[in-house]
């Protein structure tokens, strides 16, 4: 309880690679950094997408950042996830998304076909969920200066009346469920730098899930009471994120993780946690342990959600911790991760 | 202190390559399977790896052995006698 | 996943926990190093602590390459690392670990050309990839990990690949025990000893610990099966007032160990007079080097390394820690000054390091209990 309370100090002398992954670092930079800077109501919930009212209801707005290596990868691309990441992040906010903004860093040298592709990619994911990329811009900094290409997006959404997502929403007895099969993403990316002299055939997970929130808001409506997209960091960092806002503590059983056979063996290989490896096309859901069961239901309904699973629940506990149970009882704590995950040889 | 697992050989050196392939859960990596010179692993065999070595390999015949003692524990004190008596190798 | 989802059989799993529960003697109180940090690592990751009886204490070894480490090492390294015309090599559990300058992955933030590797072979495949680079593979481990660096060194031999050359910081394990069981303050009751470490060394450099400390021993593998057999074995043998070694991971772990990968350590290195380890001070034959025949492929040979002392921070105690004299949460900075996030010891680094394993799941005793 007590990392709630303590303001976050930033210790570091210089930024590193580790405060860009999402993990305990990254919330040491925003928490120790932009945070106390920048601090207002809209920021401070550190949510996804910030949501205010407007009159005739309540917008969403996101923005994101894509600095992939990469640029392709097996199941995906810097175009296609940056449209999709963008649109997830709106839609775990429980927003229709309206419009999408994109602004291009391009590095002097990328060929013409490199980003002539992307920009396909982006409008193909851009259509896929009926979502116009209504702005951009575009800035060329000079060779060796950028990876290629990064794109950075504003997302804007229109959040559904019907949803209530809130961290102080959060109850003991309320389920946690997942949308499926963890870990694909960002292990097909660790594997495609080809670094490591491993190979396996992991798609990532890239792909909008408007359609999926949108099946459970349809069915449960005020009943999901947090949602967020398991993107870096992986399920254990939005667990511990939960855990923190909500103050509470949660569990997870371990053999319900969904994690795809060759995801699995690549961890065990690399001496990584599943849960704490990142996602592109995952979310995680609480909703009230009534309606759990139903929400559960309505998401292996949706093509693309057979796999989503209850995985453990809100339980009353001194700690905003999270802890794994496995089917003969043992105990581990899910930690958030620090840094990036780093393949372990001991 | 050092993580090994168990894998799969699924390709043996050939002399296009040193190494062997082996295959975890649909994953594979190539290792060099130099350190079991004395009893060459075959096509299928599993062998543990460390590092991108194949260390030892993995032998059925006593991971069953072992199954079945795990078996027996919690059971009657007359298997436990039995148990007693595994002592692997000549150490004693 | 075979010969890994066998041993982790809940039902076999709640069995070996009765049979536990059943040996010890609720009189006695045990106290059982497992002197391997992947031990360390399986019992916090499987839960298995709490679901042994309490009298039954388990004790971390010194067996994680990266805890013992000491940060001179790692200074040296680092310097090397700050030529532009070296590529620094080494496994990813490294990259965290602070030396007095910071870590590895500081040293990359500020420029230095630091990559992680899976396998020594990877490092040599970079050094063939660059020519005109210089190559530094920074090779830790014990005896498991040792035998890998010493075919890379001959393969770069083979190849003539001048450009790679080994940091070498392979440390052996039986010396360490040795220091253990010869510290006053320490009393033990018995050993999970070092699968994988055995797979190379085999069994019988675990005969002195029965023949001159009466201890027993039970070499052993990472599941969870694996750990509460050998525990088992260990509580028999205390029962029965004998002591031996038994090898548990007898489908991995010969009883010789790998007469091949001998004669390649053989080959390569030899042992070093002492050792620096951190926080347990200098031990005797406790460490390897590579021989004068691989001298130009060694880092301390043609390299400029200075060789640096860097005392610990005086306020951590590592030493007892590592030792088992002290329980990580009773060593002073200790979740104040030294976390995972802002390590001050090695031990709060790695994973299988005691510490960060104790900061993970501290306070978390009660949730036995729950649900």
């Amino acid at each position: 309880m007590a990392t709630a309370q303590r303001p976050v100090q930033f210790h570091s002398k210089q930024i590193s690679m580790a405060h860009g992954a999402g993990g305990e670092a990254s919330r040491q930079l925003v928490e120790g950094v932009f945070l106390p800077a920048f601090a207002n109501s809209l920021l401070n919930p550190l949510a996804d997408a910030a949501t205010f009212l407007i009159p005739g209801g309540r917008l969403a707005i996101t923005s994101d950042s894509y600095v992939v290596h990469p640029l392709r990868f097996p199941g995906g691309s810097i175009g296609e996830l940056a449209v999709n990441g963008t649109v997830n992040d709106l839609a775990v906010s429980g927003a229709k998304p309206l419009a999408l903004t994109a602004a291009f860093i391009l590095e002097a040298g990328l060929p013409a076909d490199v980003l002539r592709e992307e920009v396909r990619a982006m409008a193909t994911a851009a259509e896929r969920v009926g979502l116009p990329i209504a702005t951009g811009d575009t800035k060329v900094v000079e060779h060796g200066r950028a990876d290629g290409l990064y794109i950075s997006t504003t997302g804007l959404g229109l959040v559904d009346p019907r949803v209530d997502l809130r961290p102080d929403r959060v109850e003991i007895g309320d389920c946690v469920l997942l949308s499926g099969p963890i870990g694909n993403h960002g292990m097909a990316i660790m594997l495609a730098r080809a670094e490591l002299d491993v190979e396996a055939d992991i798609l990532s997970d890239t792909r909008p899930l408007t359609h999926l929130v949108a099946a459970i808001v349809e069915h449960v409506g005020g009943e999901i009471k947090w949602m967020r997209d398991a993107t870096r960091g992986g399920v254990a960092t939005v667990l511990n994120e939960l855990a923190r806002d909500a103050q509470r503590m949660i569990s997870i059983e371990e053999e319900a993780v969904p994690v795809d056979s060759a995801v699995r063996g690549a961890c065990e290989l690399l001496g990584l946690d599943p849960l704490q490896v990142a996602n592109e096309g995952q979310f995680v859901a609480v909703v009230s342990a009534g309606m759990a069961s139903r929400a559960l239901e309505v998401l292996r309904g949706v093509p693309g959600g057979e796999q989503a699973c209850i995985l453990g629940e809100i339980i009353a506990g001194p700690y905003s911790r999270v802890v794994a149970r496995s089917a003969y009882g043992g105990t581990r704590v899910v930690d958030m991760l620090i840094g990036d995950p780093l393949p372990r040889i001991c | 202190m050092c993580l090994a697992i168990p894998a799969q050989i699924s390709r043996l050196p050939a002399d296009d390559d040193p190494l062997a392939t082996t295959d975890i859960m649909g994953v594979r990596r190539r290792v060099n399977i130099d350190l079991l010179d004395a009893d060459p692993p075959e096509l299928g065999d599993w062998v543990l790896v460390h590092v991108g070595f194949a260390l030892s390999k993995i032998s059925a015949e006593q991971a069953d052995e072992q199954l079945r003692l795990l078996s027996l524990l919690g059971e009657a004190s007359a298997a436990q006698e039995e148990v007693e008596g595994y002592d692997c190798g000549d150490g004693e | 996943m075979k010969y890994v989802d066998e041993f982790r059989d809940p039902t076999m799993i709640a069995r070996a926990f009765e049979e536990i529960r059943t040996l010890a003697d609720p009189a006695r109180h045990y106290r059982i190093m497992e002197v391997c940090g992947g031990h360390t690592h399986a019992i916090f990751r499987f839960g298995l602590k709490d679901l042994l009886p309490p009298n039954v204490e388990l004790i971390h070894g010194p067996g994680c390459p990266v805890c013992v480490l000491p940060m001179g090492r790692i200074d040296d390294g680092l310097e090397l690392a700050g030529d532009p015309h070296v590529i620094f090599t080494a496994f990813g559990d490294m990259m965290r670990v602070p030396g007095s300058q910071g870590s590895p992955l500081e040293s990359k933030a500020r420029g230095a050309d630091v990559r992680i590797v899976y396998s020594p072979l990877d490092a040599l495949k970079i050094a063939e990839a660059n020519p005109d680079r210089q190559v530094v593979f920074f090779a830790i481990g014990f005896e498991t990990t040792a035998p890998s660096t010493a075919l890379t060194l001959l393969k770069a031999r083979a190849n003539r690949v001048r450009n790679f050359a080994v940091f070498c910081n392979h440390v052996t394990i039986i010396p360490a025990i040795r220091a253990i069981l010869d510290s006053p303050d320490m009393r033990l009751d018995g050993f999970i000893g070092p699968g994988h470490v055995s797979t190379v060394i085999g069994c019988r450099p675990y005969e002195f610990i029965v023949r001159d400390y009466g201890c027993p021993i039970a070499v052993s593998g990472f599941e969870p099966l694996d750990i509460l057999q050998s525990l088992v074995m260990v509580l028999r043998q205390l029962r029965d007032g004998i002591a031996k070694v038994e090898n548990q991971y007898a489908r991995v772990v010969p009883w010789e160990g790998n007469l091949a990968a001998l004669r390649v350590l053989a080959e390569v290195f030899e042992v070093r007079a002492h050792f620096e380890w951190r926080g347990m001070g200098f031990i005797s034959h406790s460490a390897l080097r590579l021989r004068g025949e691989f001298a130009e492929w060694d880092a301390e040979r043609t390299l400029p390394i200075r060789g640096v002392c860097v005392a610990d921070p005086k306020a951590a105690q590592c030493g007892e820690v590592l030792k088992g004299v002290l329980k990580p949460h009773q060593c002073k900075l200790f979740g104040k000054e030294c976390t995972p996030e802002q390590p001050i010891g090695a031990l709060m680094v790695s994973p299988e390091g005691a510490c960060a394993a104790h900061f993970k799941y501290r306070g978390a005793p009660q949730l036995v209990t729950l649900g």
